[in-house]
């Protein structure tokens, strides 16, 4: 009897695993990357202005005391249109925005900032994409609050929905 | 959850289902589908990636022959971050142009690999590489092979017995 219910061991060894690749087949795909730079300093870099006669952006100014949440962005980037009019609900609110336009031209810019609006205190432009690459960001658009002493305390993947607004006012209050 | 991801690879599909008009077609809807196809393939790539060229680097060898193998070795190791389980070698995402332009410069200024591997990895997570490092979460795919075989083994072990004769 003992020798039979080993014989039965392969194939109950083989059902688990059908279950495992099912559950794991059948489960949602949960697509989004986060980084995992969230509760480390922001990686040193320097943007020049994206646009002239505007201020580009540096790790240095993560680093004055007050929290600040940056959304990584482009012209060429459909969800960014779609959380432009979040974006100016936190900027409403007193929530500093800076900005990091990945791979743009300054036409293009321009011509999104005037169509959807124009929240940014500053626009660093990331044209080969490295200070995206070295946020751990991996997609347009994304959001991440950084406390005053450039801390990164919360990433947003995607665009920012009206429902996810109170989140990042949350991150950027606990931020303080 | 949206995500700007390449439409290009749908735009192909599209483009190959409404770019063979049938020969019965009459010339107007030949026209419609021209009109359609040349719709896809010009429009989608637009939303999908930048304006800006590709990244130097991006699908340029560099010129020692040893720095390119090892970039090309590492880049077929790493993960493509949008269009997701397809190494950044295969890949035609911009992003993923602008992760072996990141490559191969820093396998020019001398650094090695596994640096470059560790560097992706602390910000991507042990997720971006197809190579897993060994550690208490993945030592099943290294384990569970070996244990597999070793129950296998004993399992027919009585097969490789000689038999007694009657």
């Amino acid at each position: 009897m003992k020798r039979r219910l080993i014989l039965w061991a392969p194939l109950i060894v083989f059902a688990l695993f059908v279950v495992v690749v099912a559950v794991g087949l059948y489960a949602p795909a949960d697509r989004a990357i986060q980084s995992q730079l969230i509760g480390q300093p922001v990686p040193e870099f320097a943007l020049a202005p994206a646009l002239p006669g505007r201020p580009g952006l540096s790790s240095s100014d993560f680093r004055r005391g007050e929290p600040r949440v940056v959304n990584i962005f482009a012209s060429w980037c459909i969800p960014c249109r779609a959380e432009a009019p979040q974006l100016a609900e936190l900027e409403r609110r007193g929530v500093p925005i800076d900005g990091i336009a990945v791979r743009d031209r300054p036409q293009d810019l321009l011509a999104f900032l005037a169509a959807w609006g124009d929240p940014f205190r500053t626009i660093g432009a990331d044209n080969d994409r490295r200070v995206q690459l070295e946020l751990g960001s991996a997609g347009v658009p994304e959001t991440f609050v950084i406390d005053g002493n450039g801390i990164i305390r919360h990433q947003h993947i995607g665009a920012i929905n009206p429902q996810d607004v109170p989140a990042i006012i949350a991150a950027y209050e606990a931020a303080r | 959850m949206s995500r700007m991801r390449p439409l290009s690879s749908v735009a192909a599909e599209a483009g190959t289902r409404f770019g063979r008009p049938n020969e019965r077609h009459r010339p107007g809807h030949k026209a419609m589908l021209v009109a359609v196809t040349l719709f896809f393939t010009l429009a989608a790539p637009a939303f999908a990636d930048s304006l800006l060229p590709a990244a130097e680097y991006a699908d340029t060898q560099l010129p020692d022959p040893r720095q390119e193998r090892q970039a090309k070795a590492l880049m077929e190791t790493v993960r493509c971050l949008v269009c997701q389980g397809q190494a950044i070698s295969d890949s035609d995402a911009e992003m993923a142009g602008d992760m072996r332009a990141l490559i191969r410069q820093r396998i020019q200024a001398g650094e090695s690999p596994d640096q470059i591997r560790d560097w992706l990895i602390a910000r991507y997570g042990n997720w971006v590489t197809y190579d897993p490092p060994l550690e208490p979460v993945t030592w099943p795919l290294w384990g569970a092979p070996i244990l597999l075989l070793l129950a296998g083994l004993w399992l027919a072990r009585g097969r490789f017995r000689r038999r007694k004769k009657p």
